[in-house]
């Protein structure tokens, strides 16, 4: 569309802009529940979308939770070891990496390889009229595109967050038995042992929040590209960017929730 | 080869494209400032103007892509602006669409680009039956050998094929060609140009041809309209814009021709 440069700002051309995305966002978002319940699915669609976001993730998921899992281990290890702890270690990493680290670090993981991918890919059939396709076919754009996206990322980012958990925690035993010949049993049952249903449906459902959250920003930032290949750069990169603070934004929220659901 | 028959013209045949009054702006800038067009069963319509005339502007309304501000549009007897969603997707049906960049879906083949609007809009439809219809598509428009190929491995004027093939999947009455020729050779122009009139014959498709090709213009349409100022100038063939004494038609045929 053309912009009309002669309208004149509200306020100021900026904060204008700001609060139109905001809208914009909002309009989105309203839209995508509106279309979900409603046939046809497209599950099809789905299915390759959660391919392509969980399976090809795995990878980068297992060595990086691996790593975290041994490191943080390691880490810790010399403070406990100074007050003479060091056999909390498992309890410590179990709710380190459960309730925080592995969730997060899923979710940044995915905002950078999923929400890049999909506000690039939306971005540039954007500006090489595929969308446009799509629609004069008679075929939703919206649904086939945007809503098996959104879909697939729900899901998958709370499975590969559970994967992320195990791995880590894998990681974690090795360093442990490593130094101190703890068996496999001894390390899981310990590091679960602080764990409640709370937290483990806590790390579930935030999960479930980044994903949604990771499918809809990349979406609507890859939806709403500008013309030019200027706009498919900006798009992936505004996607990675705007998913991975309100990631860190929401962590915040739903940790203050937990607790207070844990301590009522 | 110049196109001789202007047959909707000499059989007076019903019109599929009606438009009256037809404006559309974006912001303060006025693209269409109240045009009127007719497209009558079985001709082909040239647009011909400067680039950013608006010509694309006028198709994309034709289809629904865009809301026009004021006026009255009738394709194939329903009333575009009246159209629900549901409805406005019927009409679609009817009407294939050629995107100036042949806008191939990248990450499927050709077979898949032009099975997609066929599996997604008929119901309970047999691979089989998907696999003719590719095929005669694909035939239509001689690349029957293309088919598990990707889009990327394809040339440009080999993608204007497929694109026309895709529009041509689902049989329509009415097709809406947006630059079939730009940016390709002379020669690669002149067989798209042969295939437009091929899908006329072959289809007994009514269609508007937006381009700044002359040669496309002259070869494949029964009457060319002159977008200028947002405002059509008088229509006619094209040996009566070619002698005609309005500066500005002449001052297009003739850049053209230097070019």
């Amino acid at each position: 569309m053309i912009k009309d440069h002669t309208k004149k700002a509200v306020i100021s051309e900026r904060i204008d802009e700001y609060f139109l995305g905001v809208y914009g966002a909002y309009k989105f978002v309203l839209r995508f529940f509106k279309e979900v319940f409603v046939p046809p699915y497209h599950f099809r669609a789905i299915i390759t979308q959660s391919y392509e976001i969980g399976i090809k993730s795995l990878a980068l998921i297992s060595v990086t939770g691996f790593i975290i899992g041994i490191v943080f281990t390691k880490q810790s290890r010399t403070s406990l070891e100074d007050f003479g702890a060091a056999s909390w270690l498992p309890n410590l990493v179990g709710i380190a990496i459960i309730r925080a680290l592995g969730p997060v670090l899923t979710a940044l993981i995915c905002a950078g390889k999923v929400g890049s991918s999909i506000g690039a890919e939306l971005s540039s059939m954007k500006v090489t009229e595929q969308i446009e396709a799509m629609e004069v076919s008679a075929i939703n754009p919206f649904k086939y595109l945007v809503v098996t996206r959104i879909v697939a990322a729900t899901i998958m980012v709370p499975l590969l967050a559970m994967y992320c958990v195990f791995i880590g925690l894998i990681g974690s035993y090795i360093n442990v038995h490593a130094a101190e010949t703890t068996s496999f049993t001894v390390f899981f049952k310990d590091a679960f042992s602080s764990i409640t249903f709370i937290d483990l449906f806590a790390a579930t459902a935030k999960a479930t929040v980044y994903g949604f959250t990771i499918g809809i920003i990349g979406c609507y930032k890859g939806f709403n590209a500008t013309k030019g290949t200027h706009g498919v750069g900006k798009a992936a990169n505004e996607a990675v960017v705007l998913a991975m603070f309100l990631v860190f934004l929401e962590e915040v929220i739903i940790v203050q929730v937990s607790n207070w659901v844990r301590n009522y | 080869m110049e196109k001789t028959k202007p047959k909707a013209v000499e059989n007076q045949a019903e019109p599929v494209i009606s438009i009256l009054g037809l404006h559309k702006s974006f912001g303060k800038l006025d693209v269409l400032k109240g045009i009127d067009l007719t497209v009558y069963k079985g001709e082909n319509v040239a647009v011909l103007g400067k680039s950013g005339s608006g010509k694309s502007v006028l198709i994309k309304i034709i289809v629904g892509l865009l809301k026009p501000d004021l006026g009255s549009l009738t394709v194939l007897e329903k009333k575009v602006e009246k159209l629900t969603g549901k409805e406005l997707d019927e009409l679609r049906l009817r009407i294939g669409f050629s995107f100036q960049g042949s806008a191939l879906y990248d990450s499927m083949s050709v077979f898949q680009n032009l099975a997609f609007p066929l599996t997604m809009n008929v119901k309970h439809l047999d691979k089989q039956k998907v696999k003719e219809a590719v095929e005669e598509a694909l035939e239509a428009v001689g690349l029957k050998d293309k088919a598990e190929q990707m889009p990327a491995e394809l040339s440009g004027g080999q993608r204007k094929r497929i694109g026309i093939a895709r529009a041509l999947i689902l049989k329509p009455e009415i097709m809406l060609y947006d630059e079939p020729t730009a940016g390709l050779d002379p020669i690669t122009s002149a067989e798209i140009n042969e295939l437009i009139n091929e899908v006329q014959e072959k289809y007994n498709t009514s269609s508007i041809i937006i381009t700044h090709d002359l040669t496309c213009a002259k070869n494949t349409c029964d009457r060319i309209v002159m977008l200028v100022e947002g405002k059509f100038l008088p229509s006619g063939k094209f040996d009566e814009l070619f002698h005609t004494d309005n500066q500005q038609v002449k001052d297009f045929f003739s850049y053209n021709f230097i070019q």
